[in-house]
Order: structure tokens, then C-alpha cells, then sequence
């Protein structure tokens, strides 16, 4: 049985073609990630979501198509039960049901959803950000730039994400105080808090980011571009970091499904969104006690999360699987349909495990990332 | 070697005394620590305000409250001197004494789970990698997304939900009707079938065999009342104990070892002798007694390993020793199984026994097994939580790092030799699969310490993840910062040992001296 896995000819599975066609690196990537069934329904569920979240209910100010909104108190149909029905398919007044005052669940959810998809855009935007400048600096430059930055790494890294969010939540809610930053946040919560946990989640990202250039500098490619007279700048962006994408892409996605994950725990602690604007993680706290009575309550805001957070894991799953130049796209029926004469040849793809983004760090150091992991450990749990 | 030790831990210490300096002025700035009084009417209020300014001090400001704070918490590095101080909470309880409190509840919360989501985590990671493309890794991979995905407040209500209330309700009138039974039975079959491998034919008849033993099972617990009064006795030990030695032989030394088989069943029969012996000494079980018997049963596993023999004494003593183990482990359950209708009709139980908040029971009364199932209840919704969460990047990584193993050129020559597939994977591959997991194994033990703040929450645990919320909600930078200088601590040493375990594991890899 053992021997299916690893004696299987990786080689008759493979599209060999891909390589010789001539194809760019970018139509290469394209290709592998389409064929990434996993990857391509969990685009389709985010995409559906995304789309369902942000016209539905309105967002900054334009109206949606829904006619409620999450505010919005309207008499209790039926006790507040869900009208969704599957068979026969039918929307019905409240498709997920009426919390206890009357306010539309959906609505409510819809307007959640938005919520945490923003703000998981705007941590992704920001540790990118912050992450590919540090990591760029200090595996490029080295020496005391790279010294002081990663110390700084270190220093953040440490400090729990939840004692700053507590910090900013208090903050904010000091409105007497009129200081700009309460001001802003009062009327930006969500933008603030993304912009917030952006500004502590970007650690991770950066000490593999600097792991990357300096493997990549110490590359012919590199030397070649200095003797021709690139300048630093031009090295970096030109000519390391387009050899870094992959990686960066990939550990984007992964931080961002963590983010909302960070997100509405936050928000299920009292200290992320709060009333009477809404997210997902709050309306699970807010309804909990009423999970038997209103179990519909707690079902819907769940339900997002998890599609949320797990269509965008697969989509990084999928990413990663077209960015690591060793991997193959494996097709397991192709390779027992194309049977034994692969056999002789897989001597060529030995190195190839599957998952190379999970595979270890070669140097110790502190560079032990978890792939997929919370940036921090006590989000998760 | 120790100039890198040093070197770490110097950076590690000035790193410490950067991140708690501004996590000092973080909690301090977070807001007023006297909002609560200011509110209050009674004509007490100057006095009340003026305690608690005289207790944490607040007529320092913040900055140079972390040197006095600072002063107090060097002396914890002053080995025997018993001078440690942390400074007091609001309540004017000192730190040091609030934050051992907290570090055994969490420990025992987050302890067994940690280690049974190890253990699951890198069993299923083997397996999937072993059998790659398979549908049970495309359904393992599905399910490890999946719980990757889960919010663990969410996961944790649902199990309140139907884990404990609904299992509750269940056990007042516990029978299972046969259709459920069936339902249940097929249900297990059916994923038996998939998981079991092989051609189609080997996978219809284990699921069979697996469908016909659950639901007969079934009926036969539901006829019984097996979970108002359940138990295993010798016969059922005996049965799962000879399973257990032909499990732990095929791993450990391979079937062809007979003289490693005879020794793991010698040792199951001693076990079932000692079932008999052990019973009225078990009535008056500690802690204590537990661990040193279970001590006893391992050297007597490996005595009888050793008397036994063979071509290869070690394999033997390793597994009649592990046999030996679990079959211990085996009675122990069959002696809590004995104390669970004493647990159950206990008047602070009232046959409601899964809990869904707090540590313990308040004022039960009982014996060892009593207190112990207690404490089981508690646990075991929380340490479910944990582990569903925590599984997915143990599965995840080993089988990552597995299948990069079992693609190495020495793989294929340990194969080409002619060594058996048991011994290829066992010895070869699996060896060095271990070494990147140790990495993120010492990774968490080191976080354990931290707790789980929202498992903590969510089930009422008085553990460090309270003591670290509280203490943000009443703006009160003492016990933050306790629980934040521990978790910082253990957290850098045990990245200093996961570095450290790499090279001594890898040779390939060297510290930078």
C-alpha cells in the first residue's frame, strides 16, 4: 500500500508540454492555477460572496438592492424564522431569519461580511506593504539596516496582536478627548482596525521576504545586472523582486484568511468592531446565548466566516501550487491511465514533493515560519 | 556552540526589555484605571481613588512606573532568594501568586490537547502521505482546510450545543434506536471503506466487517444501558489487549519477529492477571500511585521483553514495553468506567455530567476517580476545541515534510536493498520526517504557556488568558504584564531549543557560532 504514494511516476501525470511550449512565466502560472480545480471553486464561492456582500445591502453611501438594511427594525414575520428555503427554491421576506428585535439577519450578515472582507483586504494591502519594504531592506542591504529591522521584527513579533487591538479599541472609544486619531476612528472603525492589525501582521511576511533576497541576491542574475550598472533600486525591484512573487503572493493570501479569522475573534472579544456597526465575529458573540431559541441566529455569520476563510485557503493552496517553479501540476487519474513507461523517467522529478511551500527552512534562525499559520499564536486558538 | 547560546540569549534579553517597556506603556495608556471609581457616589470616593492610587502607584507616571515594576521583577532572577515580585492587580493580590493560579489551570487545559493534537496531527499526516492521491488524503486535506478555517468561538459553542447539552440529554435515557444504530453503523463502514486503501474488493470487506461490529455494538450498549454503567472488564482488555500487541509488534519490530510478538502477548496476559490483582489496591488510588504503577507496567513489559529475548532483545523489551503500557491504560479506563455511576448520581452532578464552563464542579466531594472524571468533563469540550483547531497544520506539515522524505534518493536505496516497506518507512523515512516537526512541536510547548485566550473565554478557564484580558479591561499593567513576560520567555527559549534540536537532529544544519 505504502508504495502508491511515492513510487507512483510523478512524470505521467505532468504536463510537459507547458515548459517547452515557450510560454511566459506569468501564462505558465495562469495555466497551472486554472487547473487547480480547488483553487478555481474557491475563487467562485469568494467571487459569489464578494459580490453578494457589497451590492446587497450598499456600500459607502450607494444603495443596494436588498430592502433592508442592517439597522433597519421591521415587524417579526413568523417569530423571526428564515424564510430560505431550498425546495422549492424561494428567497422569502427574511431569507436568514429575524434577530429579536426584528432587524434582517441577512442584512445583518451581508453587512458583516463586508466588513471583514475590507478589513482582510486592507491587512493584506498593508503587511504586503510594510513587509516587502522591510524584508527588501534588510535582506538586500544587510548589515546594520538588516540588524535594526529585524530586531524591530522581533520586538513586534512578541507583542500580542490582542493587547493593541485592546490599546486602539479604548482609544477610540475616548471621543471627548477630539484628538485625531479618535475622530477618525469613530467614524472609520473598520478602516482603522484594518489599518491597525496591517500594522502588526506584517512580520511574518517580512522575515520571509528578507529570506528570499538573500538567496536571490547572492544569484548570477543579480551580479550580472550590477557589473551592467543597475542601481540598487533597479535591482531590487527589477530584478529580485519579480523572482519573489510567488512567495509574496502566496503568504499575502494566507495572512489575509488569518486575518479574518483575527478579525472576528477580535470582534467576539468586545475589542474589533463594535455596535452598532456590525461583523460577523460580533453578531456570533452578540447571539450565542440565543443559540436555542434563534439557532439561525449563530448558523449564517458562521457559515461566512468559514466560506470566507476557507475559500481564500484554497485559493492560496492553489496560488502556491502554481508559483513553486519544482512543482509539477500531478494529475493522479492521468498518471494511472498513461500507466508503466513513466516509470523509468520520474528519476527526473525525485525532488518533487507536493507541497513546497510547507516544506522546512534549511537555515535554523528564527526564520521558523507556519505556513498558513495566524501571524501570532493566540488569535487562533 | 556556547557563544551562539550566549549570543541569542543577550538579544533575547534586550528584545524583552524593548517589547515589555512598550507593552508597559501600552496598557497603561489604554485608559483610566479610576473610571470606575469616578462614577461612584458614595462619599467614600476620595479614599477608594486614593487606595488605588497608592496601590499601583499611579502618581508615577507610566514611564517610570516600569522601572519601579522593572526593579521588582529582576529579583525573579535571583535563584532561591524568594524576592521575585511582580507588583499587585487591582485587587491587590500580588501578581506571582495570581499568575500560578492561572499557569496550572491553563496548563491543564492546553496540555492534553496540544499533545493528543500532536499525536492525531502527525498520524494523519503520515498516512496521507503515504497514500497520496488517495481519496482519504483528498478528504483529510478537504477537512484540514476546513478546520483550519473554523473560528474556534464558533466551534466551541456548537460542541456546548450538541457535545454536552445534547449528549446530556442522550444519557438520561440512553438507548440508541436501530436505525440510528444502522445510520451510525453505515456511516463508519463507509468511511472505514475509504480510508482502509487497497483494491475494491479489500475495502467493501473491512468496511463491512467495520459496519457489522459498530452496529452490533450499538444495539448491544443500548440494550445494556452500557453508558449509564459502563465498563470494559477482563474479557473486552484481554480482546483489545491482544489487538494492541499485534498493532505495537507490526510497527515496532514487524510481525516476523516472533519473538517480539510472544513477548507483547505475554505481556497482555500479565496485564489481564494484574486486572484482577490490582483492583482493590486501585480503590485506594492517588496521583501519585497512578504514575508509578504505570512505571511498574512499562519496566514489566520490558522485563518480560528482555527474558523473552530473540535474535534482537531490544525489539522485543520496546514492544512488549509499549504493550504493556496500554493495556495499564486499558484498566485505568476500565477503573474510571467503574466510578462513572457514582460521578453521575453525585447530587452536585445530578446526571448532567459534560460541562460547558469551568474547571471543576464547585464543591463536589468524591474520592480520586470521582474528581479525577471531574475534571475529565471539564476538559473535554475545551481540549476538543483545541484539538480540531490545532490539527490541521500538524496534518498539513507532516505530510509536507513526509513526502519530501519519502522522494529522497536514500528511500529509494533503502528500498533497493530489499528492506521491508514497514522498516523503509518506520526507520528511514519516518525518522526524518520527525526533524522539521520537532521545529514547530518546541514551537508550540513554547506557546502553550500562553494559553488559549478565547478557549478560555468562551468555557469560563480562570487561566492566563483571563488573567491577561482582565487585566487589559481594568487597565491594570501588572498582571499583563506578568503573563506577557512568561509567554515572552518560554516562547524565546523554546525557539532557541527548536534551533538548537535542528542541528543536534540534522547534522547537515549548523549553528552560526
Amino acid at each position: 500500500m505504502a508504495e502508491d504514494g511515492s513510487r507512483k511516476p510523478a512524470a505521467a501525470g505532468i504536463e510537459p508540454v507547458l515548459e517547452a511550449k515557450g510560454l511566459s512565466q506569468g501564462q505558465i502560472v495562469r495555466k497551472r492555477f486554472l487547473g487547480h480545480s480547488g483553487a478555481i471553486i474557491g475563487l467562485v464561492v469568494f467571487a459569489f460572496i464578494f459580490v453578494l456582500a457589497f451590492t446587497s445591502v450598499g456600500y459607502l453611501g450607494i444603495p443596494g438592492w436588498w430592502k433592508y438594511t442592517h439597522e433597519q427594525v421591521s415587524p417579526l414575520v413568523n417569530d423571526g424564522v428564515p424564510t430560505l428555503s431550498l425546495w422549492p427554491l424561494a428567497w422569502g421576506e427574511h431569507p436568514f431569519g429575524q434577530d429579536r428585535i426584528g432587524r434582517d439577519l441577512f442584512a445583518m450578515t451581508m453587512r458583516g461580511a463586508q466588513q471583514s472582507i475590507t478589513i482582510m483586504i486592507v491587512i493584506g494591502l498593508i503587511a504586503g506593504l510594510i513587509g516587502v519594504v522591510v524584508g527588501a531592506i534588510s535582506g538586500y542591504f544587510r548589515g546594520w539596516a538588516e540588524a535594526i529591522l529585524m530586531r524591530v521584527t522581533d520586538v513586534i513579533i512578541i507583542i500580542p496582536a490582542l493587547l493593541l487591538a485592546a490599546v486602539m479599541a479604548q482609544l477610540a472609544g475616548r471621543r471627548d478627548q477630539g484628538s485625531w486619531f479618535a475622530s477618525f476612528t469613530s467614524t472609520n472603525g473598520v478602516l482603522a482596525l484594518g489599518i491597525f492589525l496591517g500594522l502588526i501582521s506584517w512580520v511574518a511576511l517580512a522575515r520571509l521576504m528578507r529570506g528570499e533576497f538573500l538567496s536571490l541576491r547572492e544569484r548570477e542574475f543579480v551580479d550580472a545586472a550590477r557589473i551592467s550598472g543597475a542601481s540598487n533600486a533597479r535591482i531590487i525591484f527589477k530584478h529580485i523582486l519579480p523572482n519573489a512573487v510567488g512567495v509574496l503572493i502566496v503568504n499575502v493570501t494566507l495572512t489575509m484568511s488569518a486575518a479574518i479569522l483575527t478579525e472576528t475573534a477580535l470582534s467576539y472579544l468586545g475589542v474589533g468592531v463594535k455596535a452598532p456597526d456590525t461583523s460577523l465575529g460580533l453578531l456570533i458573540s452578540q447571539n450565542q446565548q440565543a443559540f436555542a431559541t434563534r439557532p439561525w441566529l449563530f448558523w449564517y455569520p458562521g457559515m461566512f466566516i468559514v466560506l470566507i476563510c476557507l475559500s481564500i485557503n484554497f485559493i492560496g493552496d492553489g496560488l502556491r501550487d502554481a508559483f513553486d517553479p519544482r512543482q509539477k501540476k500531478f494529475n493522479a487519474k492521468k498518471a494511472i491511465d498513461h500507466g508503466g513507461p513513466a516509470v523509468q523517467s520520474s528519476a527526473v522529478t525525485a525532488l518533487d514533493g507536493p507541497d513546497h511551500g510547507e516544506s522546512r527552512n534549511d537555515s535554523p534562525g528564527t526564520d521558523g515560519f507556519r505556513p498558513g499559520g495566524p501571524a501570532d499564536g493566540t488569535q487562533g486558538k | 556552540m556556547v557563544t551562539y547560546i550566549f549570543r541569542r540569549l543577550v538579544t533575547a534579553a534586550l528584545i524583552l526589555l524593548g517589547a515589555s517597556y512598550f507593552v508597559y506603556l501600552l496598557t497603561a495608556a489604554s485608559g483610566d484605571p479610576l473610571e470606575d471609581l469616578r462614577a461612584n457616589p458614595t462619599p467614600q470616593k476620595q479614599q477608594l481613588m486614593d487606595a488605588r492610587t497608592e496601590l499601583l502607584q499611579l502618581d508615577t507616571p507610566a514611564p517610570l512606573r516600569y522601572f519601579k515594576w522593572f526593579g521588582g521583577a529582576v529579583q525573579c532572577l535571583v535563584p532561591f532568594a524568594n524576592s521575585c515580585d511582580l507588583g499587585k492587580n487591582i485587587a491587590g493580590q500580588p501578581v506571582t501568586e495570581a499568575l500560578g493560579f492561572a499557569l496550572v489551570q491553563t496548563l491543564t487545559l492546553v496540555t492534553a490537547a496540544t499533545v493528543l493534537a500532536i499525536l492525531i496531527g502527525i498520524t494523519l499526516g503520515i498516512v496521507t502521505a503515504l497514500r497520496q492521491y488517495s481519496t482519504l488524503d483528498y478528504g483529510v486535506t478537504f477537512m484540514a482546510f476546513l478546520f483550519f478555517s473554523l473560528p474556534i468561538f464558533w466551534v466551541a459553542v456548537l460542541l456546548k450545543e450538541f457535545g454536552a447539552i445534547g449528549f446530556n440529554n442522550f444519557l438520561r435515557n440512553p438507548e440508541i434506536p436501530l436505525t440510528t444504530a444502522l445510520g451510525i453503523g453505515v456511516l463508519v463502514g463507509a468511511l472505514t471503506a475509504v480510508a482502509a486503501g487497497g483494491v475494491m474488493k479489500r475495502r467493501l470487506m473491512v468496511g463491512a466487517i467495520a459496519f457489522a461490529f459498530v452496529t452490533v455494538v450499538l444495539i448491544y450498549f443500548s440494550a445494556t444501558e452500557w453508558f449509564k454503567n459502563p465498563g470494559l472488564g477482563p474479557v473486552v482488555i484481554a480482546i483489545a489487549g491482544v489487538g494492541i500487541a499485534f498493532a505495537v509488534t507490526l510497527l515496532s519490530a514487524g510481525l516476523k519477529n516472533r519473538k517480539a510478538l510472544q513477548s507483547a502477548l505475554i505481556a497482555v496476559g500479565a496485564g489481564v492477571v494484574l486486572y484482577f490483582v490490582l483492583q482493590p489496591l486501585l480503590n485506594e488510588a492517588t496521583f501519585l500511585m497512578i504514575v508509578i504503577l504505570a512505571v511498574v507496567f512499562v519496566l514489566l513489559g520490558m522485563g518480560i521483553g528482555y527474558l523473552v529475548g530473540g535474535y534482537d532483545r531490544g525489539q522485543s523489551m520496546r514492544a512488549a514495553g509499549i504493550t504493556s503500557f496500554l493495556v495499564g491504560f486499558l484498566i485505568l479506563l476500565d477503573r474510571y468506567m467503574q466510578a462513572w455511576p457514582s460521578y453521575f448520581n453525585n447530587s452536585r452532578v445530578r446526571g448532567r455530567p459534560i460541562a460547558t464552563i469551568g474547571a471543576s464542579t464547585p464543591n463536589i466531594q468524591g474520592d480520586f476517580w470521582v474528581l479525577s472524571l471531574d475534571s475529565f468533563t471539564h476538559l473535554i469540550l475545551p481540549t476538543l476545541a483545541l484539538i480540531l483547531i490545532s490539527l490541521a497544520s500538524y496534518t498539513r506539515f507532516t505530510r509536507a515534510s513526509m513526502l519530501e522524505i519519502m522522494n529522497m534518493d536514500y528511500i529509494r536505496t533503502a528500498r533497493a536493498k530489499g528492506l521491508s516497506e514497514r522498516t523503509v518507512v518506520m526507520r528511514h523515512a519516518f525518522r526524518n520526517a520527525l526533524i522539521p516537526i520537532a521545529t514547530i512541536v518546541a514551537f508550540d510547548i513554547g506557546a502553550l504557556i500562553g494559553g488559549a485566550v478565547i478557549t478560555e473565554t468562551v468555557f469560563s478557564v480562570r487561566g492566563m488568558g483571563f488573567l491577561f484580558l482582565d487585566g487589559i479591561s481594568h487597565v491594570d499593567p501588572n498582571p499583563v504584564m506578568g503573563v506577557f513576560i512568561c509567554v515572552a520567555i518560554t516562547a524565546m527559549v523554546f525557539n532557541l531549543i527548536a534551533d538548537l534540536a535542528y542541528s543536534a537532529l540534522d547534522p547537515r544544519v549548523r549553528v552560526k557560532a
